[in-house]
Formats: C-alpha cells, sequence, structure tokens
C-alpha cells in the first residue's frame, strides 16, 4: 500500500504543494462517498428482489437486463418530484431534517478501516467517533417530526428518536466487550487484535445483541416503528415528498451499509480472511464479503418477521439487551482477569 | 413442568424460533417463482370471462350489428350510444356510432345477452389501461378490428357456452 501511494503522494506534492493534504483528502472523501452512494441506491434494488425471492415473487425485473436500471429510474423519478413544504412550518429545520440523517451515516466512514492503512483518517479515538457521529442522526429525525407543524409527525418524530436512544446505549455497550479485549479505540487496532480469532467466537451473544440493536437503530424490519406506513403514515415523515423522502431513505440505507461494516470490523475481524491459507485475496474484499452477510441478514430479517409493538420493543432494548450486555461485559472482564488475556 | 419451564427458557435463549422462520424464507427464496409476468402471460380465464367488448362479423365480413339499439337501451350503466347510419337500407340497417364508454361500463355482459345477433360480445381480455382520457372510448372501427383479432378465442368461448344459452 505505502509504496503504492509515494509516487502519487510525490506527484501531488510537487503540483499543489502546501495544498495536498486537503485535495489527498478530499480525493479519498470522494473515493469512499461515490461508490457508498451507488451501493445504497443498488441495495434498495438488492432489497426488493432478495424479499421477492423469499415471498416467491420476482420482483423488479422490468428495468434494464433483470431489472438493473430500477434504481436509476428509482433517483430520477424521485427528483422530477416537487419537494413539498408544510405552512407554518420551519423550512430551514425542515430541510436540515434529512439531511442530519443521511449525513452522519456517510461521516463515520472516515474511520472505517478497508484494508491495513487504508483508511481515511486513522483515529485512536474510532469508536467513539463513530459512536459519537451515529447518534446525530436522533435529531435529524426529532427536528423533521417538529418542523412539519404537525401533531402526528411530532409523535412520530419523539417516538423514533426514543427508540434510536434506547437502542444506541445497548449498542454501546455491546461494544465495550470487544474494546476490552483488543484494549484499543482504534477500529484498525481493533481488526488487528483478531488476528488469532475473530471476536465473534467469543462474543456471540454480544454479536447477536449488537446486530438487532442495529437493525432496531437502523429502524429497520422487524423494529420500522418509525416508518410503520401501514399503522402511522410514515410517522414522522409524514410530510415529507420527493427528494427530502428520499434522503431519509438513503439515511435509513447509508445506516445499514455502515453498521454492517462497523459489525464486521468488530466482530467479524474486518480485512481479516477466515484462515490465514486465503490471505492472497485482498483485504477489501473480504470486508466487503462479511458485510454484503450481514446487509443480507438484514433483508433476510425483514422477510421473516413481523413488525414489534412499541413496548414489545422498549421492553426488549431495556429489559433484556441492556442486562445481557452489561452481564457479558462483567463475564468479559472476569475472564480477561482470571486468564491474564491483558 | 419444571423441564419444560427449562427448555422454555433456553428456547428464548437461543432464538429458537426466530431461527427456524429464517431457515423457512431461506428455504423459499430458492424455490420456483410464481409470479405471472403479466402482459406476456396471462392467468386461464373462463370461457365467461367478461372482458372488453368486440364487435363480430359473419363469415363473409358483413357487420353482424342491425343497430337495433337493444343493446343501448339494456346497459344499465347506459356506457353504450349509437347512431343509425341514414344511408343505410332497411334491409340492413347499420350503426354510423357505436362507442362503449368503458369507464362507465361495469362488465355485465347484458349487453351480450340482449343482442339478437351475436353482434356484441365480451371478449377474452380486459386490459383496459390509457394513457390518455379520450382512449376509453371504444369506437365501432376498434371494437371490429378486435373482434377480427380475436376471433378464435371468442368463437370458441361462444361455442363453449352455448349450450347454456
Ligand atoms: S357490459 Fe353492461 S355496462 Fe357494459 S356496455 Fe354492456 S350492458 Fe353496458
Ligand atoms: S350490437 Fe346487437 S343489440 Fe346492439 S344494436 Fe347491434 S344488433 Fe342491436
Amino acid at each position: 500500500m505505502t509504496e503504492f501511494l509515494q509516487p502519487i503522494h510525490a506527484f501531488g506534492n510537487d503540483t499543489f504543494g502546501v495544498l495536498w493534504p486537503v485535495v489527498w483528502n478530499l480525493a479519498c472523501i470522494m473515493i469512499v462517498v461515490g461508490p457508498m452512494l451507488g451501493a445504497v441506491a443498488y441495495l434498495t434494488y438488492v432489497e426488493r428482489r432478495v424479499i421477492a425471492f423469499m415471498h416467491v415473487r420476482v420482483g423488479p425485473n422490468r428495468v434494464g437486463p433483470i431489472g438493473l436500471l430500477q434504481p436509476i429510474a428509482d433517483a430520477v423519478k424521485l427528483m422530477f418530484k416537487e419537494t413539498l413544504i408544510p405552512i407554518h412550518s420551519r423550512p430551514m429545520i425542515f430541510l436540515i431534517g434529512p439531511i442530519l440523517t443521511m449525513g452522519p451515516a456517510l461521516l463515520a466512514w472516515a474511520v472505517i478501516p478497508f484494508q491495513p492503512e487504508m483508511v481515511i483518517a486513522d483515529l485512536n479515538i474510532g469508536v467513539l467517533y463513530v459512536l459519537a457521529i451515529s447518534s446525530i442522526g436522533a435529531y435529524g429525525v426529532l427536528m423533521g417530526g417538529w418542523a412539519s407543524n404537525t401533531r402526528y409527525s411530532l409523535l412520530g418524530g419523539i417516538r423514533s428518536s426514543a427508540q434510536m436512544i434506547s437502542y444506541e446505549v445497548s449498542m454501546g455497550f455491546t461494544i465495550i466487550p470487544v474494546v476490552m479485549l483488543s484494549g484499543s479505540l482504534n477500529l484498525s487496532t481493533i481488526v488487528e487484535a483478531q488476528k488469532n480469532m475473530w471476536f465473534v467466537i467469543p462474543l456471540f451473544p454480544m454479536f447477536v445483541v449488537y446486530f438487532i440493536s442495529v437493525v432496531a437503530e437502523t429502524n429497520r424490519a422487524p423494529f420500522d416503528l418509525p416508518e410503520a406506513e401501514s399503522e402511522l403514515v410514515s410517522g414522522f415523515m409524514t410530510e415529507y415528498s420527493a427528494l427530502t423522502y428520499g434522503m431519509f431513505f438513503l439515511g435509513e440505507y447509508a445506516n445499514m451499509i455502515l453498521v454492517s461494516a462497523l459489525g464486521s470490523v468488530l466482530f467479524l475481524g474486518g480485512w481479516l480472511p477466515p484462515i490465514a491459507a486465503l490471505d492472497f485475496i485482498p483485504g477489501i474484499l473480504w470486508l466487503a464479503i462479511k458485510m454484503s452477510f450481514l446487509l443480507f441478514v438484514f433483508l433476510w430479517i425483514r422477510a421473516t418477521f413481523p413488525r414489534y409493538r412499541y413496548d414489545q420493543l422498549m421492553r426488549l432494548g431495556w429489559k433484556v439487551f441492556l442486562p445481557l450486555s452489561l452481564f457479558w461485559i462483567f463475564v468479559t472482564g472476569s475472564a480477561i482477569h482470571l486468564l491474564n488475556l491483558l | 413442568m419444571l423441564g419444560v419451564k427449562f427448555k422454555e427458557i433456553l428456547d428464548s435463549l437461543f432464538l429458537k424460533e426466530l431461527v427456524s422462520g429464517m431457515a423457512i424464507t431461506l428455504r423459499y427464496m430458492f424455490k420456483p417463482k410464481i409470479t405471472i409476468q403479466y402482459p406476456e402471460e396471462r392467468t386461464p380465464t373462463s370461457p365467461r370471462f367478461r372482458g372488453v367488448h368486440v364487435l363480430r362479423k359473419y363469415e363473409d365480413g358483413e357487420e353482424r350489428c342491425v343497430a337495433c339499439k337493444l343493446c343501448e337501451a339494456i346497459c344499465p350503466a347506459q356506457a353504450i350510444y349509437i347512431e343509425i347510419d341514414e344511408t343505410s337500407r332497411a334491409e340492413k340497417r347499420l350503426t354510423k356510432v357505436y362507442d362503449i364508454d368503458l369507464f362507465k361500463c361495469i362488465y355485465c355482459g347484458l349487453c351480450e345477452e340482449a343482442c339478437p345477433v351475436e353482434a356484441i360480445v365480451m371478449g377474452p381480455y380486459l386490459d383496459v389501461a390509457f394513457e390518455n382520457r379520450e382512449d376509453r372510448f371504444y369506437h365501432k372501427d376498434k371494437m371490429l378490428t378486435n373482434g377480427d383479432k380475436w376471433k378464435p378465442v371468442v368463437d370458441a368461448r361462444l361455442q363453449a357456452d352455448a349450450k347454456y344459452r
């Protein structure tokens, strides 16, 4: 990696001088964000196909070969619709809401390591950064609900942010054992610490809790209560239309991809192959495979389970996951102490 | 008693029901798909299926309809509008205008029942999607063309149902 980047840095330093670090970082961001948006678009396609297959249907197959151009058609349609802003709403806040949902999902990619040394910002507090950034999403939901000037949207917004906050708590707690085992908050170091054994093996219950929590936190079925089209008419985003509505969904899908990446890095060994013999396959591909698997599980869950009731959702979060993860932190701590692991 | 309780706890701890549910959906993912690709593939229909109307002709190409207006009179939705061709002779009156408003039509088939010469018959298809509001009027020539085009199907349909009439 370093040898490969050397000439590029040399060339950049010659051409841009002191501005090179800025240009280089912008380029990195483009390299990450561009494919991300493509992945978000095609995740919607894959979702519709996979769920259709599980329902013994065929899903979108009309636009382009096997329906591959469907996301583009959807995007064009969304863009050419009218963005309605309700009267007596707060237009600025109304428009910032979707951006705040979408933005953090892209921001957090700054610290996700794709491969050794392939990371935009190798922060030592990567885990904290991700947790901090991803919780901003709740503001987007709340602002969207509040600024719509509708009681129902406001209630929907409050419900949704309550859900997101509750599950962020249990998600945060599931990450603590990982941090304890690896002794670092740096995501690259966490991956390196899994050289001998992926954390999913000693921390399997935590992995399950993590996964269910992020399903709830990204508002995916069976926890898609914020949206709940049938009984609540889309909750906090009732008043949104066209691109602003689309942004909420782009945010949701971007968040799905993000938490899959995070789950792969924290529990499934990130860029590490399952056995050392498979080292010749580039790490970024391993990460992609693990992420795809987790994303598939997201879709799989959506095709399988009916929606939760709100009180069941809260009970699961606070009365099951929270004690369970606290207990597992205790178990991990004891194990580390007794076995002298660190 | 205690064993049952313990088993229940174990089952919920290991998410047994969730896993078996997911196994089912995964299995169904690889089953053959039952979707019918509508405009190209169609479900079989009964001979009594009442699709959009066609006007039939005799074997020699002569129009069957004798402009008796019985269909117009019986139509409960008043969807049919007929104007008689004044220039046609008494031994064979013809219609000048024969319109059916498909938005009004309720596909009851009474026009078909009323017709003395089996000129108007309900067709085999119900493809009523238009890009333009005016297209909802099925004019005489369109129904005659449809009648020619779908002749084998329409005839077979009448044949199959003939003994009950
Ligand atoms: S099917 Fe019924 S409603 Fe339609 S045109 Fe014939 S008589 Fe009228
Ligand atoms: S379609 Fe039949 S019922 Fe109607 S006017 Fe013609 S002959 Fe008479």
